[in-house]
């Protein structure tokens, strides 16, 4: 199947400088505290997944959400993953399997410690929204096994055939209606009120709109924002414990406001050293990024002047540029909706459909995929996407490899290596398209 | 015609399943095929698939499940990195290299990651066959897991309906659901006698009875079934001092028949494992008067192994099964095999020692690849644990 990009109309408006920054900083200080204080305030804890998580519902309940993704990357980035993950090699993980998992599992062993300093609360919960990744359903049976607290399963299927069929939702909605609802009433002692939900949806729809206006921002020469390392970013407040709340929309509303005001100014993305310079390659990013060592990865990427215009990772809690958005007039079919359509649902085809039409659209110089060891999901059948992407659009493609939080996976000179060789291809089809 | 029932020794009739392990080219289902016009063949990779389906239909269901330590991988290899594990690979060479050219269609279980984008690289590499990612329910309740799942089976209905050119008929589904009862009996009462009589019965030699069942149809298994149960009940064999294990984790890419036949030799007789699944997936005979889908969904709710790819909703039942395998087997101990890099496997294995130690049941873990060559590091942890069970039995 093709896809359509849809385009929400612009409105830049007044500027506030790096507002989103202070804002997201802010929130998510606040998140944890919320999240470590939950012992003294009585508050129950929902743990549950990224890809598919269902921030609105948990919210109908006052429970706060605690996603065990998210703690990776933060361990990832402040770099203590490393450790977790030998630490739960030794308690007799696999070293094959993902290090989501294990980071995770680490961090128990080794205290439990929130980016606070703080201890994180048990879960009351464990809301195993199953999207895109069979990991998913091993890790909190892991977990499980350590908190015996109730866990609750929400299954989706996969798109395997490319479409959502009514089957689908009708099987998802029932698994709402029936399980996932009364379970989550029971464990919070919350009445469930649709209202409140159709609320929270409606303010989920709003953030999203400006969120795909700043990722869309991406087709302007030069692009404004870099839609990979800046993008992860960008997607953390609505992939995360925000989506439907006021915060959200405010993050999104100064965001865009920042992005449109670089826009007018024909600026570039902002890195970790500034302004970027120049403007010399646009590449398209498919797979999970690296966080051990996210910056210096990073810094591959601007010091040469590339700038990543569109990628599949800010697509994995929730696709928004289709058109989709949360939808208060089908509650519970919206929901289910949301979830069939996160990308790493999506069959492989349409992820190819994807990401042709994120280079032609976003006018790409190519495709450059991370693949990540720990990463079956993403990266079981990588290598065909790259070849089919390079024959539809006649651009090259490119593949390094790392992981997510291992830092042992992590060759800085083989990734840079790759990675000149890769913009010496693309200068190289430049030269030959302008000599034919 | 089939070889088997001529064959009254086991030896025969081993060598005659050997035989279909060893042909990579599938012989026995072309020549099926070719038999008479029309026929077609749907293959299918672990764990599960209803099989009773495409048998409705008239076509053989074509087991596949890698290439074994046989193939030589020339092709796959670029379509895969090199943390991912074999099964795809040498699956994609099988089909890259014109080996699965007369399979009509291919069915993609929901196992893991791998199996389902493999599913939809086949629908890239092979647009001509129909190819489909089969789900199956995680939730168990038959209004709500149930309902998807029949819809999910009355679309595969419908499917092999239109590949064949008419719908496939009630009874056609009920007298295929008779063939694989009978046959998921056979494969029982095999098992069964294995556990009493594990020396009668070597471990290799059911694994290739059993695979055989992935390439013929299912009548003329079930005859090779009996006929092998018989022989072997007959045959008086040498009874070695070996302790009896459970083997678990191979329930997808598979161990070379080495590895099975090394866990023998180094003191260790198969009581039980998790091989082949397929086979015997559905524990209990799945009803014949009523309606067919609802009945086969009944089944897989109610009545199915449990295994990594399957959600466990009661804590309390997780890794059970492993318990009861090794009581109902008279097993001394577990040996966990998993093919390196298998999620659903290593991720599942923790959970399962914890389970284990609490019922005081020893294991020892290791990993393989369908084309490990290796077997001696094997052989000595094996035999290490056969040494230490007597040992402890013996205390
Ligand atoms: S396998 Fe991939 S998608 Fe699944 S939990 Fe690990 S990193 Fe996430
Ligand atoms: S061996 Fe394991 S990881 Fe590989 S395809 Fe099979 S189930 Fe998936």
């Amino acid at each position: 199947m093709s896809t359509v990009i849809v385009t929400p109309k612009a409105s830049p408006k007044e500027v506030l400088k790096d507002a989103s920054m202070v804002k997201q900083k802010d929130m998510m200080a606040a998140h944890y505290d919320r999240l470590t204080n939950a012992p003294k305030t009585g508050a129950k804890v929902a743990a549950t997944f990224v890809p598919g998580n269902l921030n609105e519902l948990i919210m109908c309940f006052d429970l706060v959400n605690n996603l065990p993704e998210v703690n990776a990357i933060q361990n990832g980035l402040r770099r203590t993953s490393g450790g977790f993950v030998l630490e739960a090699e030794k308690i007799g993980h696999s070293e094959d399997v993902c290090t989501y998992v294990k980071s995770d599992i680490g961090m128990m062993a080794k205290g439990n410690l929130a980016p606070n300093g703080e201890k994180f609360p048990n879960p009351d919960v464990l809301l195993l929204s199953y999207t895109g990744c069979f990991t998913f359903m091993k890790w909190f049976e892991l977990l499980r096994e350590q908190y015996k607290c109730e866990t609750i399963m929400l299954h989706t299927p996969y798109m395997g055939d490319g479409k959502v069929t009514p089957n689908m939702i009708e099987y998802m909605v029932k698994q709402l209606k029936e399980e996932v609802i009364p379970k989550l009433e029971r464990i919070s002692g919350v009445k469930f009120d649709i209202d409140r939900l159709r609320e929270y949806l409606k303010k989920s729809a709003k953030a999203e709109d400006d969120l795909v206006w700043v990722l869309q921002s991406a087709k302007n020469k030069p692009s404004p924002i870099d839609a990979y390392f800046g993008g992860i970013y960008y997607i953390g407040p609505i992939f995360g414990a925000f989506r439907g709340t006021d915060d959200a929309i405010e993050y999104y509303k100064f965001l865009r406001e920042e992005v449109a005001e670089r826009l007018a100014e024909g600026k570039g993305p902002v890195t970790p050293d500034g302004d970027m310079g120049k403007e010399k390659y646009r590449l398209v990013v498919e797979g999970p990024p690296n966080y051990t060592n996210f910056r210096q990865f990073w810094k591959m990427f601007y010091d040469e002047g590339a700038v990543v215009v569109a990628s599949s990772y800010t697509k994995v809690g929730g696709t928004y540029d289709f058109g989709f958005r949360h939808n208060p007039d089908k509650p519970l079919e919206t929901l289910a909706e949301y979830c069939l359509g996160v990308y790493t649902n999506r069959s492989l085809p349409m992820r190819i459909d994807m990401l042709s039409n994120y280079v032609k659209e976003y006018e790409a110089d190519g495709l450059l995929i991370n693949s990540i060891k720990s990463c079956n999901s993403f990266s079981a059948g990588q290598l065909l996407i790259m070849r089919e992407v390079e024959k539809r659009t006649g651009k090259p493609a490119a593949f390094v490899e790392s992981d997510l939080v291992d830092p042992r996976y992590f060759s800085a000179a083989n990734i840079k290596n790759r990675l000149e060789s890769y913009l010496q291809m693309i200068e190289q089809k430049r030269a030959s398209a302008r000599a034919a | 015609m089939d070889a088997s029932l001529n064959q009254a020794n086991t030896a025969g009739i081993v060598a005659r399943a050997q035989e279909l392990f060893d042909d990579l080219s599938f012989t026995a289902a072309r020549e099926w095929k070719a038999a008479k016009p029309g026929r077609k063949v749907v293959g299918y990779l672990p764990i599960y698939v209803p099989r009773e389906i495409i048998h409705a239909a008239g076509m053989l269901p074509l087991g596949i499940v890698g290439g074994g330590d046989q193939l030589e991988v020339i092709h796959g290899d670029a379509y895969y990195q090199s943390y991912i594990c074999r099964i795809p690979r040498s699956t994609i060479e099988l089909g890259v290299s014109g080996r699965l050219d007369f399979v009509d269609g291919m069915l993609f279980p929901s196992i893991c990651d791998v199996i389902r984008n493999l599913s939809g690289m086949w629908k890239m590499m092979f647009p001509g066959v129909y190819s489909r990612y089969f789900d199956v329910p995680q939730n168990y309740r038959d209004e709500i897991g149930g309902n998807y799942y029949v819809n999910e089976l009355a679309e595969l209905r419908h499917d092999l309906g239109e590949l064949r050119g008419s719908p496939i008929t009630d009874e056609e589904l009920r007298a295929s659901i008779a063939a694989y009862n009978e046959n998921r009996h056979l494969v029982r009462e095999l098992y069964a006698f294995r556990a009493q009589k594990p020396w009668q019965t070597p471990a290799a030699e059911v694994y290739l009875v059993l695979r055989a069942g992935l390439v013929l149809p299912v009548e003329e298994h079930s005859a090779l079934l009996r006929d092998y149960l018989a022989a072997a009940q007959a045959e008086e064999r040498p009874m070695r001092d070996n302790c009896k294990i459970v083997l678990t984790g191979a329930f997808c890419e598979q161990p070379p028949l080495n590895l099975i036949k090394s866990l023998e030799l180094a003191g260790c007789y198969v009581v039980d494992d998790d091989l082949l699944l397929v086979t015997r997936w559905l524990t209990e005979n799945v009803p014949l008067e009523g309606d067919p889908l609802q009945n086969l969904s009944h089944a897989f709710l109610h009545h199915s192994e449990s295994t990594a790819a399957k959600y466990e909703p009661d804590e309390k039942e997780k890794g059970q099964h492993l318990v009861r395998a090794v009581t109902r087997a008279g097993a001394e101990g577990v040996i966990f095999a998993a093919p390196s890099f298998c999620d659903p496997a290593l991720l599942d294995r923790p959970m399962l020692q914890h389970v284990l130690k609490d019922a005081g049941i020893p294991f020892i873990a290791f990993k393989y690849a369908e084309n490990s060559g290796q077997m001696q590091p094997i052989r000595e942890q094996a035999g290490t644990f056969a040494d230490s069970i007597k040992l402890w039995s013996g205390a």
